[in-house]
């Protein structure tokens, strides 16, 4: 166990959790993701629910997609079928946990339930899933990863969530008054997020 | 711009098929595709790409094409089996056509513009996930003749390029200084490229202005219009992100999170 846990480079882990939260941000900086981002993020409760339900299945979709690329695509030779794998994989994941949800865990499923069939075509699960393929990551990095990219999802919706409430409130010019200003005041949570930009290479260097 | 902002009808997607059956003319799908219904400015569809590939001109009219090549083919094919299909299943049906001629792009492009593969990378696999390419094939292909889906297909995909690259094109002259990798004159001499536009929030902030704007020119080309044309253009505002503007509410069926 010992020998187990020396092997892990839990600095590594660090920089690739953070760099998923802060720096390379699902949302804000690889536009992934931007559908729930603008569309539930209305009120604080939809948007934490809708971020529990995205880190949930995209964990999942990881812990699946990552075995299969590896032990039966490239074993067999057909790498390109990821895309159409992956996909199907996600959605069939996404169609299980609702039915295993319903069943066993009703509390649960009444909370979450209902944006589980929008995760379906969201395309931060599929991304993530795929980046983990393409940056050559092993299975553990590949988790941190989805875990990084689902908490930077929450804390998008979460900061951005809170900014819509007050624009509601606001008297916006009339021109530009619902989807424009929310994406004019996105680009500000972006630039904000420029601000971590040098935090990975000076607390982990 | 006459009409208030805030007061949003939200209309079911059969509502919406209503209203297309009224404007049935190949011409008209045209025009949607193109202005009235752009995907990307006024229905707020596929914005992950939009925003993403847009830093130049080049790589967001290549991604365009892309785009118009899986819409065009999946309509085509998802229209000819729209008979056979079982309607309980169209969903995965579709996906899988759509996911299919997303790979033959990604192995084109790695193939012969090995370039382009690096600049886009993982937005290329992601158009599985675009909203404009499942919704075009649950309202319009799975319901009418392939002929018009390869119209259709065509326009929409058009609209979408047609915003990509306008999006591309202000981000690049603006951000960087130059058009399809050729220097402007007026910039780095006399004016400093604002790298503001190059980087991730200048993608919000110039869409934000691009819907501003088109908002701006169909309300002006349906106001000098709707005198001659009885009950033009339904669509007078761009819609909501979200479910309602997604066009594929049936599949979901959870248009209570809104």
């Amino acid at each position: 166990m010992a020998g187990f846990l020396n092997s892990i480079d839990f600095r590594g882990l660090m920089i690739i959790l953070f760099s998923a939260i802060l720096v390379d941000n699902f949302v804000l900086s690889k536009f992934l993701g931007i559908c729930p981002f603008l569309g539930v993020s209305k009120n604080l409760k939809t948007a934490m629910g809708m971020s529990t339900a995205v880190i949930v299945i995209m964990l999942l979709a990881s812990a699946i997609t990552w075995p299969i690329q590896h032990y039966l695509l490239n074993r067999l030779g057909i790498g390109f079928l990821q895309t159409l794998v992956f996909i199907l994989v996600i959605a069939s994941l996404v169609q299980i946990v609702e039915t295993i949800m319903k069943k066993s865990m009703p509390p649960l499923y009444k909370a979450l339930g209902i944006y589980l069939p929008l995760i379906t075509t969201n395309c931060a699960v599929l991304g993530v899933t795929i980046l983990n393929i393409t940056r050559e990551f092993t299975f553990l990095n590949a988790m941190t990863n989805s875990l990084g990219a689902g908490l930077g999802f929450a804390l998008a919706l979460f900061l951005f969530s809170g900014i819509r409430m007050r624009i509601e409130k606001s008297d916006v010019p009339k021109t530009l008054r619902g989807l424009p200003i929310t994406l004019v005041s996105a680009s500000l949570v972006a630039v904000s997020f420029f601000a971590f930009k040098g935090l990975i290479e000076n607390i982990f260097a | 711009m006459s009409e208030k902002m805030s007061d949003k009808t939200y209309r079911s997607p059969d509502q919406r098929l209503e209203e297309k059956k009224k404007s049935e003319s190949p011409m008209r799908i045209v025009l949607n595709g193109l202005l009235y219904e752009n995907p990307a400015f006024r229905l707020i569809l596929g914005m992950c790409p939009l925003l993403a590939v847009t830093i130049s001109a080049k790589s967001s009219l290549f991604m365009g094409f892309a785009v118009i090549f899986v819409l065009t083919g999946s309509e085509f094919i998802v229209s000819l089996l729209r008979h056979i299909i079982p309607d309980k299943v169209r969903i995965p049906a579709f996906i899988t056509i759509i996911a299919g001629f997303v790979t033959i792009v990604q192995l084109m492009i790695s193939a012969y513009l090995p370039a382009l593969n690096d600049s886009l990378g993982i937005y290329i696999p992601l158009i599985v996930v675009n909203c404009v390419v499942l919704a075009r094939a649950e309202t319009f292909a799975s319901k009418k003749s392939p002929l018009y889906s390869v119209l259709d297909g065509l326009s929409m995909g058009g609209g979408f390029t047609l915003a990509l690259f306008m999006m591309g094109s202000i981000r690049e002259i603006l951000g960087a200084g130059t058009f399809f990798d050729l220097n402007l004159p007026l910039f780095g001499s006399v004016i400093e490229p604002i790298m503001f536009f190059a980087l991730p929030p200048g993608g919000f902030f110039v869409f934000g202005i691009c819907i501003v704007i088109m908002h701006f020119v169909v309300t002006r080309i349906k106001g000098s219009t709707s005198g001659k044309r009885n009950g033009s253009h339904p669509e007078s505002e761009p819609s909501e992100p979200g479910c309602s503007s997604c066009g594929a509410c049936s599949i979901c069926s959870e248009s209570e999170v809104k």
